[in-house]
């Protein structure tokens, strides 16, 4: 064993290969890091419960956003499946605005993705398993083709995988662009070729999923790191961290810092160090204003919350979540006003439509969100966005698309009301009762 | 005309999945591929070899933003409006390649060349603004460089 080598994959189970290579890794190279051996150790020596035990035991969650845990996941699956298939989905429909962190890995390491997908598949005995890949990846689509066909040549994907009577198929589905898809019920009607609204649950995926067989949906980056875990031990994904969340995450910043980026972060590093050590700080000229800690759809915080771990609990603390993991920088030349409408027109753009309260509602904050930026807001105007993110909250829709639509503005105006104040324009008659869009219940003291 | 190539391409994903359903988007990206949009009668072609009514077809085609249902150019740019690339300033870029080609967005130029549509983020954000011509990805544009890069394209 190359010491080198070692020494990263301690601490980077996910980068460690690719550490010092701006190209991505084929199959020889893969294997000559020890690639696949995983698989091949788990296949040989662990049967499918205790494949499970261990993910469970590592405390590894979800790194597509909900943070649920893996393990907890899986174990969920039927043993006994009457249904006679058990399938496995991939969520590569990367789309949160600010996100980069999928394609990343899927270019620089696919196989260790396909490693992930195998084991997991063997974990919960799934026969076939789908990438269900963003369309416009076309280079992540490209690599993970010419992988699926290494693997193949090797043995580790198709029947009877390395003579142990495991079999399973990985295809690859891409999407033709919808934000949606993202969400794990949608992405299963969309791959149904069903319109992809979120189905409402129960059933839960593990009990009917695709094609009514129990179905376990896992993000990109949490099955890679799925072989690690295996290879190395519970124990030792739990050491890599700083603090209560298990293993890394990678972890970025873009917009208007020094050397936009991601890195693979042990959970429990600050903001600030991913800004100032990783980042290189702001850009000259700028200043930091706010910033997301994960994509658009989560809270923005101030710069006085800079010193936060970057972990699930921490961020929730605050009022914001880690998201995707990767953030972004608001420099203070940005209206935030301005930002918001931004990210609420995307927002909108791209609700499903199947509920009323964010179909409506978040067409009738953009048409607010315009009227301040071009100060023609009216008095009573923030109190409505205000009303509409109580009516988008958690459990009033009927996906978690329209909280995370709402949470950067529900905090926007917490924390920089002002700005919203200076689109009022005072000489506007105060329009009373008179709403547009969804009639809310509680404006009566507008 | 969906032609045999298509046809096969159509049928043998069928492998894939335990319903035709599953295929419908497959199909229409492929034949979109050559044909640059999708009509009804294309519509109604792949209805007939995958057996699917044309009016889940259709309901399909009109939830996703790629499968375009008007005739497109023949290059397609999309313009990344996420929330990086605005804060990086993608509307001074998508406003030049608009002045450039004349066209707003949303629009075809009139030589049928050119169609610019918005797009959520690319997953390109540390190397923003960014954009997209047909399967091309283009980082840190500037002005300039859209310009040059749209005067590059025949
Ligand atoms: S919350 Fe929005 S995205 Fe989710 S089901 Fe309702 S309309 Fe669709
Ligand atoms: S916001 Fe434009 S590439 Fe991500």
């Amino acid at each position: 064993m190359n010491n080198y080598f070692y020494k990263y994959e301690e601490t980077h189970p996910l980068t460690w290969r690719i550490k010092k290579f701006k190209k991505t890794i084929f199959i020889d190279e893969y294997e000559n890091k020890r690639g696949y051996l995983a698989l091949k150790f788990a296949l040989k020596n662990l049967s499918p419960d205790e494949v499970v035990s261990i993910i469970k035991k590592s405390k590894l969650k979800g790194r597509g956003g909900g943070g649920f845990l893996t393990g907890e996941k899986w174990s969920l699956i039927p043993k006994k499946n009457y249904f006679g298939k058990t399938y496995l989905l991939c969520n590569a429909d990367e789309m949160e605005p600010g996100t980069y962190k999928d394609r990343f890995l899927m270019e620089k390491i696919p196989h260790l993705l396909l490693e992930g997908i195998l084991l997991s598949a063997y974990a919960i005995q799934a026969s076939c398993s789908y990438i269900f890949l963003r369309e416009e990846y076309f280079l992540s689509k490209f690599l993970l083709e010419k992988s699926i066909l290494e693997a193949k040549e090797k043995r580790y994907i198709g029947k009877n995988i390395l003579n142990s009577g495991f079999n399973i198929e990985i295809f690859i589905h891409t999407g033709a662009g919808r934000y949606i898809c993202g969400e794990e019920t949608a992405l299963i009607n969309s791959l149904e070729g069903k319109r992809p609204n979120p189905r409402s649950k129960p059933p839960f995926p593990s009990q009917s999923g695709l094609w009514n067989k129990p179905t376990c949906v896992n993000n990109v980056e949490t099955l890679s790191n799925v072989p690690a875990i295996i290879l190395n031990g519970y124990k030792w994904y739990k050491n890599i961290s700083k603090n209560n969340d298990t293993g890394t995450k990678l972890m970025g910043f873009s917009g208007k810092v020094k050397k936009p980026g991601l890195w693979e972060l042990p959970f429990g590093t600050t903001s600030r160090e991913i800004l100032e050590d990783y980042a290189g700080g702001m850009k000259d000229g700028y200043n930091l204003k706010a910033w997301f800690p994960g994509g658009a759809g989560t809270g923005i915080l101030t710069k006085h919350y800079l010193d936060i771990s970057m972990d699930f609990n921490s961020l929730n603390l605050v009022g914001s979540r880690l998201g995707t993991g990767i953030c972004i920088a608001v420099d203070n030349k940005i209206n935030i006003v301005s930002l918001l409408l931004n990210i609420e027109i995307f927002f909108s753009r791209e609700s499903c439509g199947w509920c009323t309260p964010c179909r409506e509602g978040l067409p009738w904050s953009v048409k607010i969100l315009k009227d301040l930026k071009n100060k023609k807001g009216r008095i009573g105007d923030i109190e409505i966005l205000e009303e509409i993110c109580k009516n988008l909250s958690i459990g009033k829709t009927f996906c978690a698309f329209a909280p995370g639509a709402i949470s950067p503005l529900y905090n926007a105006i917490k924390y920089f009301r002002k700005e919203f104040e200076n689109g009022i324009d005072f000489n506007l008659p105060i329009i009373k009762n008179k709403v547009f869009g969804i009639q809310s219940n509680n404006l009566n003291n507008i | 005309m969906i032609n045999d190539k298509e046809k096969k391409f159509i049928l043998k994903e069928l492998n894939k999945y335990e319903n035709s359903d599953a295929v419908i988007v497959e199909s229409l990206k492929f034949v979109q591929k050559r044909l640059g949009w999708i009509s009804l009668d294309t519509m109604s072609e792949i209805s007939k070899i995958i057996s699917v009514p044309v009016s889940k077809i259709e309901s399909i085609a009109t939830f996703y933003n790629q499968i375009f249902r008007k005739p497109v150019g023949k290059n397609i740019i999309k313009y990344c409006d996420g929330v990086v690339c605005y804060i990086n300033g993608y509307k001074k870029i998508k406003n030049a390649i608009s002045k450039h080609l004349n066209i707003n967005t949303g629009c075809t130029t009139k030589d049928n060349k050119f169609t610019l549509i918005p797009i959520c983020c690319l997953g390109n954000c540390d190397n923003s603004p960014t954009i997209m011509i047909n399967e091309n990805l283009f980082s840190n544009i500037t002005v300039k460089s859209a310009i040059n890069i749209l005067e590059s394209i025949k």
